[in-house]
């Protein structure tokens, strides 16, 4: 295989690479008044990053000896991250120039981020995965802590940096002990070393390995019992900041996870899958039930992401193309509900300061209607209410739940989800029937409201999209793609 | 054969002496230049072994930044070293008896040490044999080609370490008073000198 080839196959990792190099020297040059500049080209920079997934190679190569893969699965998820790195991002330029973030470091490291990810899911190799996650993490560590003046922002940037660091640890250790036992850190090596032991059982080292990449993994993915940093990084980090890690590093580490649990251990179904099963069961209980007391919106954000990584990891616990397909739809409609709710909590604003209570919210249909419409559209898709999009999300991973009879996860994760709908509906509740507060400030600005309007009709129509456009199809084939090889 | 034993003997003889004075030296400056010293001297067995390349690192890497990075914080933070050290006949005991059981547990570990003999069918040998090539020249080799893409990886990663290093610490400050040399010699002389024609024995 040829450099050029390479290259070739690798063209929007790359593109984003220079791209987010460049941006940085242009910052240097101009200064922090080159902020607003800097980050609309950086969302130029995704958009054409994602026409380069588009025009990228079909069906599955290799590249750079074998560490490096895009398939159909990597480039569904790389899509769907770039759109929510994006998205994000343009939240973020009101909020930055009126909260005072002037930092054009911010785009960039956005970027960095991104190509973390990127190189996350296309990963073919335990130290590629390793240093997309690196990558990626530092890039946050530096994001949650970019408003060093503020003592939470600096305090969730050091908390996140300590446990992400933890976790590194954790999972490196892990891939050594795979590494040693297996004697091979690529992917498609572990694949045929498995598959050829998996009549005798894998040897006692491989587990223990596999299970301490998994507990890495799952911290990334903030699944229980690794979710304590979630809240207070939500918390403290600046709101654009947390609707980005709501967001995109979700995506990729679940993408990457299911990646590493079917291609190198695959054939080691049947030793990780009760793990999975344990997170998921955990993470859908502990989100549920921990989100009813809270009073800060961004922290009940947190939680409702806890849980939801929990039904998406139902999806990987069932282990089959269906489950796959539902991890993938479900992120989708994630991505959706969250940066519209997000964007959302970007216009709770009184007298310009930012609020986070939820009763803040009280009355909001008489104060500003159109958002509180928004904001119960988002509400009533989380809580699963047919026919909105999160409704589609958690069917089609309970489905797959059934297919691989498991029923016990699916009857609990259906009893969690009513649970998780008396909180979300409170929140509908305080909206439409409590007496009204203060208004928030008007108006919300351009870039708030084109994307409230554009996620919550996303949302309300999910199930005419799905016949309109081939996305049930689309990852479908994504999925398939993972079993293929 | 001889030479390379006297080598190998002075070596780690020196180099054990070393990390008893690093821990004993009374003066801390001292220490850290016993620690330099133990370094060197790793260096020399690693030579030794025909590892030239981890020699090579280790004086640059740790001699060269991480021991001087020392020397700097101990001689600019005014520790009383006596002080933290007080109590330390007090915990020997103690400390001896962890570091044996350590000892103990890893002549078990080395004991009992089997290498899968299976791991060594999978694993890829990429480096040439070491008699035909240099072990920095084989690194470099495998680095350049074979691992291009993991090796601009970590430096991205390095990169983002420094920017994030620089936006988290560096600060504007507005009331420093910098020397700004384009303007200084793009002043016109009026605006700074001013020639007065002084008359003999008087005053301005």
């Amino acid at each position: 295989m040829n450099l050029t080839a390479d290259l070739m196959i690798a063209s929007p990792e790359l593109f984003v690479a220079i791209a987010a190099m460049f941006l940085l020297i242009f910052g240097v040059f101009q200064g922090n008044q080159s902020t607003r500049l800097v980050s609309w080209l950086g969302v130029g920079v995704m958009f054409i990053a994602a026409i380069l997934v588009l025009a990228g190679p079909v069906g599955r190569v290799v590249a750079f000896n074998d560490l490096f893969v895009v398939d159909g699965f990597a480039n569904f998820a790389k899509i769907l991250l770039l759109l929510g790195a994006a998205l994000t991002l343009i939240l973020a330029v009101p909020f930055n120039a009126r909260e005072g973030i002037p930092q054009f470091e911010y785009p960039v490291l956005i970027l960095f981020a991104v190509l973390g990810m990127m190189m996350m899911v296309s990963a073919n190799d335990l130290i590629s995965l390793y240093l997309g996650i690196e990558l990626q993490s530092l890039s946050l560590y530096v994001l949650a802590a970019i408003r060093r003046d503020a003592v939470r922002s600096t305090e969730a940037g050091l908390k996140y940096f300590v446990l992400g660091a933890l976790s590194s640890g954790i999972l490196l250790y892990g891939m050594t002990l795979v590494y040693g036992f297996a004697g091979s850190t690529g992917f498609d090596d572990l694949a045929a070393v498995f598959a050829e032991s998996a009549g005798d059982g894998a040897p006692i080292g491989v587990i223990v390995g596999l299970v301490f990449i998994i507990a890495g993994l799952a911290f990334k993915v903030s699944a229980v019992p690794f979710h304590m940093w979630t809240p207070d990084v939500y918390e403290g980090a600046p709101t654009p900041i947390t609707a980005f890690f709501a967001v995109a590093p979700k995506i990729a580490a679940m993408a990457l996870f299911v990646r590493v649990m079917l291609e190198p251990f695959g054939d080691l179904f049947d030793q990780w899958q009760q793990v999975i099963w344990f997170i998921s069961l955990a993470s859908m209980i502990l989100g549920s039930f921990a989100a009813i007391n809270q009073t800060n919106i961004k922290r009940l954000m947190a939680y409702s992401s806890i849980s939801n990584m929990g039904f998406v990891l139902v999806g990987l616990a069932a282990g089959n193309e269906t489950g796959v397909q539902g991890v993938l739809l479900y992120l989708t409609i994630y991505l959706f509900m969250n940066v519209g709710t997000f964007a959302c909590i970007l216009a709770m604003r009184r007298q310009g300061r930012m609020v986070e209570d939820i009763d803040q919210l009280a009355g909001l249909s008489r104060t500003n209607p159109k958002m509180a419409l928004a904001l119960a559209i988002f509400m009533f898709s989380m809580a699963g209410i047919p026919p909105l999009a999160g409704f589609f999300g958690k069917l089609y991973v309970f489905l797959a739940a059934i297919e691989a009879e498991l029923y016990t996860l699916a009857v609990i994760g259906l009893l969690t989800s009513v649970v998780g709908a008396f909180y979300y509906l409170r929140i509908v509740k305080l909206m439409y029937f409590d007496d009204p507060l203060d208004a928030f400030d008007q108006p919300v600005g351009r870039e708030i409201s084109t994307i409230v309007f554009g996620t919550s009709v996303v949302t309300a129509l999910f199930a005419i999209i799905i016949l309109v456009f081939p996305l049930l199809d689309s990852a479908a084939n994504a999925a398939a793609t993972l079993f293929a090889v | 054969m001889i030479i390379q034993a006297f080598a190998f003997y002075l070596f780690a003889l020196t180099a054990i002496a070393a990390g008893v004075m690093v821990i004993s030296a009374r003066n801390p400056v001292h220490s850290v230049l016993f620690l330099i010293l133990a370094f060197f001297n790793a260096a020399g067995l690693f030579i030794l072994l025909g590892a030239e390349f981890i020699a090579m690192i280790l004086v640059i890497v740790y001699v060269g930044a991480v021991a001087v990075l020392f020397l700097f914080v101990v001689m600019m933070l005014d520790i009383n070293f006596a002080e933290l050290r007080e109590g330390f006949l007090q915990y020997l005991p103690i400390g001896a008896l962890v570091g044996i059981i350590l000892v103990a547990e890893l002549m078990l570990i080395f004991g009992s040490w089997v290498i899968n003999p299976e791991a060594a069918q999978i694993i890829a040998a990429p480096s040439a044999a070491p008699a035909e090539i240099t072990n920095t020249h084989a690194l470099g080799r495998l680095i350049y080609t074979e691992y291009i893409y993991l090796f601009q990886a970590a430096g991205l990663v390095l990169l983002v370490a420094m920017i994030g290093a620089i936006v988290l610490t560096l600060r504007k400050r507005p009331n420093v008073r910098r020397q700004r040399i384009s303007e200084q010699i793009s002043r016109p002389v009026e605006d700074v000198i001013e020639i007065k024609d002084v008359p003999t024995g008087s005053g301005i």
